[in-house]
């Protein structure tokens, strides 16, 4: 077909499936015992969902940086610039343009004010119940989305190592990983996973460095002539341009802008990534680890420019397709390319290891939401005590684990990066009104964060049910039917500004008017800290 | 109870719209929005011109620049830098503008200055 991407042959790829997996299961073995010996002092909440606040600012911020460089960012990708060129750099570009949103107006207001979870902000100065109530629900669903794409991750990426492309293989695989999946949480809380995150993502972040310079090195350190070698193999140099996947149509440019507006919004409200926040003894190293992440995520970003052009040069964009797992298969198969099936091993297994620590990140805090904010709060009235809090934390991650599993097996298939970005849009529909309302607006009332949380979440849900993503389409998850009425496939740009009308609607409509005694405590603990550092010190 | 979240602490008997009122308070909330919200909407602004570019001036953005990089190219990893500077300024603002007010503040409520009326605690928890 294409010059040198015949290199890359993908039948050879089987004949490795052995050694892929030695690595892959050694890199298992060796967290586990770091999970099980960090997990020795699990005994309080704290400690569970918080890590105990033991963390300095730049081990969080790697974990930050590990929470963050999902699947999406890694395999997701690498994948949309090797096949849709310039279209596919814009999710690094909005993935990272958004830490700036989290850093100057959510993440340390948010530290100084809460304990554990979103929900415990939001309902601070509102009323408890049905705030929490919501911003548990939308907890949830943000992170169900999440959950979809990593497992569509992982099922790309260990069919493509066992050559498997019968979709009862890929089905069986998604179970092992969601087996995996809920022992590292169970066993491990919070601590654990936060030292899951922390390797996996310097190794991550090492094993996309040595890629790049590897890339470079073929081209003798000439961003040019990569750029050049890209154009040739896909034989069009409309790859280096804007436009190429979004171009097409007025609807898909509105599309592109409606993806954007996800992106940039998404992150700030990302529950998961918000709890990140709450495992720093201070603001300060809420403030630094932040900046931490943003300079790791930047960095790999940038990787991700080179990795994706080069395996659109190195691979091609018709190898990539036609491989198991498809598009989400670029960065294996150039690590093939490169390093033969030492690198795809190595490569894979950070991969892999990268979707099931991201995957225990969003189960944890999923479970906290639920435990903590519905069950502690709503059900028991304020009366479980701690140790009942979190078994029901730990079986609510059971009940996750299992949906995942079977969200996994229906999202199977599409590009990871377009599927966290739905969640992403879901996030910024849903919670970021309400988080930005609720810290810097002092009228702000219970109704606006009612009407703004349920909303934002439910017109995006119905118009990502209604889209071409569900239905309609030859990628969509229900192929045989068609109800996409919604013709775009990020609902941001109608769901994003709803959310922000209707909070504000609520509000100047709510005849009642909050405590003002409590909005005074909340501005006053989330702009000095006062309050959350000393209550560390036991 | 807005927040049983904290635990029993130096603020728990704080009377905190006297601290609200204080001119010390508004300054530090006067520098903290001074500096966010302008910074926050120029950089969605500078966003938004790059992804409107992106989307409908597709020529304009493929024009070459050097060799096969285009303006699309440079002005995304222009994205890169303007992000990793507006977060070392903020550093840098928060060090020296945020922090240092934030704390006298912070040592002012457990030094308990703002203490309720007849709700004086003995010490600072444990």
């Amino acid at each position: 077909m294409i010059g040198i991407a015949t290199a890359v042959d993908v039948a050879a790829l089987k004949e490795t499936t052995l050694l892929n997996m030695g690595i892959f299961g050694l890199f298992v073995a060796v967290t586990m015992v770091i999970v099980f010996r960090a997990s020795r002092n699990n005994k309080t909440a704290a400690d569970y969902y918080a890590a105990g606040r033991s963390f300095t600012g730049s081990q969080n911020g790697t974990a930050i940086a590990g929470d963050y460089l999902s699947a999406a960012s890694f395999l997701g990708i690498t994948g949309a610039i090797a096949i849709n060129g310039y279209d596919g750099f814009m999710y690094s570009i909005g993935f990272l343009v958004a830490w700036l949103v989290a850093l100057l107006l959510v993440a340390e207001l948010l530290r100084n004010t809460g304990k554990f979870t979103m929900a415990d902000v939001l309902s601070f100065r509102l009323k408890q119940r049905p705030v929490r109530i919501a911003a548990a629900i939308s907890t949830l669903a943000v992170c169900f989305f999440y959950l979809l794409a990593q497992m569509a991750g992982a099922g790309s990426l260990i069919s493509l190592l066992l050559g498997i492309s019968d979709l009862r293989g890929q089905a069986l695989v998604i179970v092992v990983v969601g087996a995996l999946m809920i022992m590292y949480v169970l066993i491990g809380g919070m601590k654990g996973t936060t030292w899951v995150q922390i390797i996996k993502a310097i190794l991550l972040i090492a094993g996309a460095a040595v890629m790049t310079l590897w890339v470079l090195a073929i081209y003798g350190f000439n961003l040019s002539s990569l750029l050049g070698a890209a154009v040739e193999t896909a034989n069009n140099p409309a790859v280096l341009n804007p436009g190429l996947q979004y171009g097409k149509t007025e609807t898909s440019k509105l599309d592109f802008m409606s993806l954007g507006l996800a992106l940039v919004l998404g992150t700030a409200a990302l529950p998961h990534v918000l709890m990140r926040f709450y495992t720093v003894p201070t603001a300060k190293e809420a403030r630094k680890s932040v900046v931490w992440s943003i300079w790791l995520i930047g960095l790999f970003y940038l990787f991700t420019l080179v990795l994706g052009y080069g395996a659109a040069a190195l691979v091609g964009a018709e190898t990539i397709k036609a491989a198991p797992g498809a598009v989400n298969s670029a960065a294996p198969l150039l690590a093939f390319y490169l390093g033969g099936p030492l690198l795809l091993g190595f490569i894979s297994a950070v991969a892999f290891a990268t979707i099931l620590a991201v995957v225990a990140g969003l189960t944890i805090t999923a479970a906290a939401s639920f435990a903590h904010d519905i069950y502690a709060n709503v059900i028991a009235k304020g009366k479980a005590d701690a140790d009942t809090e979190v078994k029901v934390a730990r079986r609510t991650v059971v009940v996750i684990g299992i949906l995942a599993i079977l969200g996994g097996i229906l999202a199977n298939g599409q590009n990871v990066a377009f599927l966290v970005a739905l969640a992403f849009a879901v996030a910024a529909s849903a919670n970021l009104p309400t988080i930005i309302y609720s810290l810097f607006w002092r009228r702000f009332t219970t109704q606006g964060a009612v009407w703004s949380m349920y909303g934002g979440l439910g017109a995006a849900i119905v118009l990502i049910i209604f889209s071409p993503v569900v239905s309609g389409g030859a990628t969509s998850m229900i192929k045989d039917a068609n109800f996409a009425l919604f013709p775009l496939s990020n609902p941001g740009i109608v769901s994003i500004p709803l959310a922000f009308l209707l909070g504000w609607l609520g509000t100047v409509l709510d005849k009642k008017r909050e405590d003002t005694a409590k909005q005074a405590e909340m501005e006053v603990r989330s702009l000095t800290g006062i309050g959350a550092e000393k209550a560390t010190n036991h | 109870m807005g927040n049983e979240a904290h635990t029993p602490d130096a603020a728990a008997s704080v009377d905190f719209e006297q601290v609200q009122s204080t001119g010390q308070f508004q300054e530090l909330r006067k520098r903290h929005r001074s500096f966010v919200f302008p910074m926050a909407v120029a950089f969605l602004l500078w966003y938004f011109a790059y992804v409107l570019l992106a989307d409908y001036a597709v020529g304009f953005m493929s024009t070459k620049v050097w060799g096969n990089v285009n303006i699309g190219l440079i002005l995304g990893l222009l994205q890169f830098v303007s992000t990793f500077a507006i977060t070392g300024w903020y550093v840098h603002y928060s060090n020296k503008r945020l922090d240092p007010i934030a704390k006298e503040i912070r040592d002012e409520i457990e030094g308990h200055e703002f203490d309720k009326h007849g709700n004086r605690m003995g010490g600072v928890g444990k």
